[in-house]
């Protein structure tokens, strides 16, 4: 019964994230759904992955959230969702009754003889392993696409700062003392 | 109802819940929640059918994997919206357009 109730919760955090009106509100939502998804992960027997989405999903991705809402800021203005509701709920029954459909006859029958989790994540899915760490790169690329300045586009006829620093010190003697370098 | 059941139920209102939330919103960093909130449905679906089929260390490294794409996802993500936000001066997807007539 704990599993159900554990599940029942993930749904209602997961359904309050997408309707919440503020932003910090959802992501918090979202790490409540993190939390109860890694509880049901545990309660599953798969104790490592749940340990990773604790830290990962309820920690570090909320984390960043918080960031990124913090440099962006809030748009509480409500925006109309560009298809209707009862549209979207037809669709995403159509989508989940489809991926039902077509996903659970392929779960296979118990298999014996598995492999530790080591061994399978460290040599049969070596190749995972090697994308994740591309995968890390890329999101080092993305902390560092938030933290970057805005540029501003340079307007014709109009010298900004950052275009005052190319300017070498001989250029500026020519400009301001021009008489200097004609005699 | 074994929980390995609820567990797959569960994993697919979850996929439920974030198809919906990409379809009606149009806020970039919601879009970005409702991306996460899929991704947690597909690592439940993943780990549960693992047990289903007593392959659960297999669904274990796959599901390893999957956090990893879908924390870079949102990090990318968020960057995005970030800099849209300083640069259009909104979060509306709608709004992205710079393409007119």
């Amino acid at each position: 019964m704990l599993p159900l109730a554990l599940l029942i919760v993930a749904v209602l955090c997961a359904v309050q994230a997408v309707r919440a009106a503020r932003l910090l509100v959802s992501a918090i939502w979202l790490a409540g759904v993190s939390a109860l998804v890694a509880l049901l992960l545990y309660w599953l027997g798969a104790h490592e992955v749940a340990v990773i989405e604790l830290s990962v999903g309820a920690g570090l991705v909320t984390v960043l959230f918080v960031f990124a809402i913090s440099m962006a800021g809030e748009d509480l203005t409500p925006l109309k969702s560009l298809i209707s509701r009862p549209l979207a709920l037809a669709l995403v029954g159509v989508s989940v009754v489809a991926i039902a459909w077509l996903a659970l006859p392929l779960i296979e029958q118990p298999v014996t003889g598995e492999s530790p989790f080591g061994t399978l994540l460290w040599q049969n899915r070596g190749a995972d392993v090697l994308v994740q760490i591309v995968l890390i790169f890329a999101g080092v690329l993305g902390v560092l696409g938030i933290l970057a300045d805005e540029k501003r586009p340079a307007t014709p006829g109009v010298q900004t700062a950052d275009m005052v620093e190319d300017v070498t010190p001989e250029l500026v003697t020519e400009i301001v003392e021009p008489e200097k370098e004609l005699a | 109802m074994t929980s390995l059941n609820i567990a797959i139920a569960g994993a697919l209102v979850l996929l439920g819940v974030g198809l919906y939330g990409l379809l009606i919103m149009r806020n970039l960093i919601k879009i970005v929640i409702a991306l996460q909130i899929l991704g947690k449905g597909a690592i439940l679906a993943l780990v549960a059918a693992g047990a289903i089929s007593g392959q659960t260390n297999l669904g274990q490294s796959v599901a390893v994997t999957l956090i990893v794409a879908d924390t870079v996802v949102a990090v990318v993500g968020l960057a995005l919206a970030v800099q849209v936000r300083r640069r259009f001066g909104s979060l509306d997807v709608n709004e992205l357009s710079t393409l007119r007539g």
